[in-house]
């Protein structure tokens, strides 16, 4: 097929931008991860489908006529609370239990996200609102105007979770809960509550991935479990105990998903691309690129 | 062990309700019933890779990916007697398994859970891969021929299947069985709950690993394969995250580290769904999300309350009916 | 002098196992006591009880207040400041966020900034390295940060487990004298365990010999000295 070089060029930034965008989804789902990784060395195989069921709630909300905004808004607060009650009721009872264990519930509670919205909205997809829609903007034609909003609201949230960490005094504690469990309690911080907050924090962050993908991947109850995937890909990648190593790594594989998908394997198997990053980062560099290192919890 | 007449008796009894089962039950009955047979393989295969050994594996589906698609490809597209494809299709798995077992040994735990999390995720669209078409039929898969009994036996093709599948599911669990009390097995039991303290004491323990895996795979894909013949046809989405995951629901609700439990297992994960697209019947769509559900507060509940799953149960309750006698 | 912190019949467990068999023993009001015994007697074991970080029965109070049923949290809140063996530092976190946490339960920002000044002023060292990744610091400084944490939670007990452990003989006379100071000029009465008989016995008034998870003997700090057994045992002389 001729083409002009400079519509290969055109093509290759288009499909850069779409992997930014993306990417931006994934880099603040391995951020959520992360948070409940450094906090107690687990990983949440529910952060997918518990994201995938607060947007179901915004889209309940938009679909009730609310604006999109105020929808927003409400279900990051209600994701909040929800993460901080399933720590104290659900998760909480299993915090001595081997990994196994803990996965097991993990897995458990990712079937029952997905089995409720299935039960409560439907298994057809839906299309979902976003707020940034119209021409693109800065005049480029390279990323719609959802792909540059959402990029920017992941960098927003990234932005907001590292000052949250570095300048306020629950930040702190929370980092130093994660730490030092015991010199932490010796200081009057509460602990289980810091592991609350958390989850809280993970989910509310997780129900913003949701909501900036949607639009994108159309909203039904599997459609996390990708995303899931690119954001564990990325969270390994950048290195799982590093937050800001685990957002870039989140961005990371969205360009190279995007860009794998358009030249070299196919967009049909693009999955595969971030099983591959997966296996081979935990071969070759199981800490990642920014990780200090794994502590082998068996 | 006193257990162990009565045990022997029950297997006995079993064994031989299950052989007289295809002539007294209708046709569908018959293939559910092998369908039981074989997810109780595959159930066996994953619980000595995690249940026996510690090793988690979210990603089973996979090897019954392998061997489903082998041993269509055999008996289709190369000509293989389906009694030679199945064997010839798990040994590939044996070696597939073998082969991811070596990075398993690099993460452990937690990160050996994620790898094969996204192998299940990503399965579906590695086996639909346009490339592959020639050979996997793309996402369309590939059709096959139910075997007809041997010898002009008057065995009907469900019979017949169901016998095999029967045959198949007694060596496996036997072979199985004599492993977890053999040497082996301490040995893999000793990997799981003392990994430093097993090997020093000599277990090599990257080994004992890779070849559990290996084997946990070759249990797959036998069953992969038995599958593929019952079903007559393989598709990528029925070997999708779902699929693995409801081999994790089997070995959790049988019981971890057991092997006659499976048998609960099995079961539960063919008639729950089952039950669903009854009920789906008379209340729609929304029964759909009855397996999920039911399995994701098993699996929780399971891990508070009844950690050794259905055959855990059982055990306790035999043990306190005999305290009480 | 009224007791600060009274403690009877105390008994403690590391799962199944008991380690501390009914101790008796009280800190006065401003007053210091020393935990004196061999490695294993139970000496850490028994600020590990009072800070309820393993199972414990008995009767302890502070203040008059019974606290055995309380959380870690909760004790360290009432206003117990427990530096743990090893230091307990956050060691990924600078010297001021270490500092911070020490008086991340307080309100009272005015005085927290005084407190502040006040520790840097006992320890001009960490003043320096504030930006500093605690990890970093040397033992003796990692010390110093320990014992200042402690002290921004304005504690009314200052519980100190083996604060010359691994450290060099100078290190160790400037940190025994800063904790005199504090005692003196503060009045915070401090409860120290110190494998350094003759060290903690200098500071303390009340002692309180441990052994195999028992009192074997206790009372005023100079009675211990002169016992002939302690003396033989502990001080070396």
């Amino acid at each position: 097929m001729p083409s002009s070089g400079a519509s290969r060029v055109n093509e290759f930034l288009h499909q850069l931008a779409s992997g930014l965008a993306l990417g931006g989804v994934y880099a603040i789902m391995a951020l959520a991860l992360v948070m409940i990784y450094q906090a107690t060395q687990l990983v949440n195989f529910a952060q997918g489908e518990m994201a995938m069921f607060s947007t179901y709630f915004a889209w309940k909300l938009t679909d009730l006529g609310w604006p999109y905004w105020r929808a927003f808004a409400v279900t990051v607060v209600v994701s909040f609370l929800g993460g901080i009650a399933l720590e104290r009721i659900v998760v909480r009872p299993f915090a001595k239990a081997p990994v196994l264990a803990s996965v097991i519930v993990f897995i458990g509670l990712s079937l029952i996200f997905n089995a409720l919205a299935g039960w409560l909205y439907g298994y057809s997809t839906t299309d979902f609102p976003t707020p940034f829609d119209g021409r693109p903007w800065f005049g480029q034609r390279y990323m719609s105007a959802h792909e540059s909003g959402s990029v920017l609201v992941s960098l927003v949230v990234l932005a907001l979770v590292w000052a949250f960490f570095r300048f306020t005094p629950l930040g702190l504690a929370m980092r130093a809960a994660a730490q030092n469990p015991t010199s932490s309690r010796l200081v009057g911080i509460r602990v289980g509550w810091m592991l609350a907050i958390g989850w809280g924090l993970a989910a509310a962050i997780g129900a913003i991935a949701g909501m900036m993908a949607a639009p994108i991947v159309y909203l039904d109850p599997n459609m996390m479990a990708g995303i899931l995937l690119y954001a564990f890909a990325g969270a390994v990648l950048g290195g799982i105990d590093n937050p800001f190593g685990a957002a870039f790594g989140g961005f990371a594989v969205g360009v190279v998903e995007n860009l794998m998908g358009a030249y070299v394997v196919g967009s049909e198997v693009k999955l595969s691309v971030a099983l591959a990053i997966i296996v081979g980062v935990l071969v070759w560099r199981p800490s990642g690129l920014f990780g200090r290192r794994i502590v082998a919890r068996v | 062990m006193t257990g162990t007449a009565p045990r022997t008796l029950l297997t006995l009894a079993l064994f031989a309700a299950a052989l007289a089962f295809p002539f007294l039950a209708s046709g569908y009955h018959i293939y559910q019933g092998a369908q039981v047979l074989i997810l109780a393989i595959a159930l066996i295969g994953l619980n000595l890779l995690t249940g026996y050994n510690g090793q988690i594996s979210l990603g089973h589906g996979a090897f019954f990916a392998i061997g489903g698609y082998g041993a269509a490809i055999l008996t289709v597209k190369l000509g293989v007697p389906y009694f030679l494809a199945i064997p010839l299709a798990s040994l590939v798995c044996f070696g597939a398994g073998f082969l991811f077992g070596f990075p398993a040994l690099r993460f452990g735990g937690l990160y050996l859970a994620l790898a094969t999390f996204a192998l299940a995720v990503a399965t579906p669209q590695i086996l639909a891969y346009k490339g592959f078409d020639a050979v996997t039929g793309g996402s369309s898969g590939v059709t096959l021929i139910k075997p007809r009994a041997p010898f002009g036996l008057p065995l009907s093709a469900d019979q017949w299947l169901y016998l095999v599948c029967l045959a198949c599911a007694a060596i496996l669990y036997f072979a199985a069985r004599n492993l977890v009390t053999s040497r082996i097995g301490r040995a893999l039991v000793a990997l799981r709950d003392q990994p430093i303290a097993a090997e020093t004491m000599g277990v090599d323990a990257a080994l004992y690993k890779t070849t559990c895996f290996g084997v946990s795979a070759l249990y797959a894909g036998v069953a992969g394969g038995l599958s593929a013949l019952a079903v007559g046809f393989v598709s990528p989405e029925s070997f999708g995250l779902s699929l693995s995951l409801s081999f994790l629901v089997g070995i959790v609700v049988g019981g971890l580290a057991s092997l006659g439990g499976m048998l609960f297992g099995a079961l539960f994960i063919e008639f729950v769904p089952n039950l669903a697209d009854q009920l789906s019947v008379t209340f729609g769509e929304s029964a759909k999300a009855l397996p999920g559900a039911i399995y994701g507060v098993l699996l929780i509940l399971a891990m508070a309350i009844m950690p050794g799953g259905v055959a855990g149960a059982l055990r306790s309750a035999l043990r306190w009916a005999s305290k009480t006698k | 002098m009224s007791a600060l912190l009274e403690v009877s019949g105390l008994d403690a467990y590391y799962g199944p196992i008991q380690a501390l068999f009914g101790l008796d023993f009280v800190v006065e009001e401003g007053g210091v006591t020393a935990l004196l015994g061999a490695n294993g007697a139970g000496k850490t074991t028994t600020l590990r009880a009072l800070s309820g970080l393993i199972r414990r029965q008995g009767d302890i109070r502070l203040g008059g207040r019974a606290i055995v049923g309380l959380s870690t949290e909760a004790v360290a809140r009432l206003g117990v400041a427990h530096v743990p063996d090893g230091r307990g530092t956050f060691t990924d976190l600078t010297v001021e966020e270490n500092l911070r946490l020490g008086a991340y339960v307080r309100r009272d920002r005015a005085e927290v900034r005084r407190d502040f000044d006040r520790v840097f002023g006992y320890f001009p060292r960490l003043a320096e390295r504030r930006k500093q990744q605690a990890g970093t610091l040397s033992g003796g400084e990692q010390q110093m940060l320990a014992i200042s944490r402690a002290l921004l939670m304005r504690p009314k007990l200052l519980m100190l487990d083996e604060p010359s452990f691994g450290l060099a003989p100078m290190i160790v006379q400037e940190i025994f004298r800063i904790l005199a100071a504090i005692n003196r000029d503060e009045g915070v009465s401090m409860l120290i365990v110190e494998q350094n008989a003759s060290l903690a016995l200098d500071l303390a008034d009340h002692a309180v010999l441990i052994e195999t998870g028992r009192a074997a003997m206790s009372g005023a700090a100079h009675m211990l000295r002169a016992d002939d057994a302690v003396r033989r045992a502990y001080l070396g002389y």
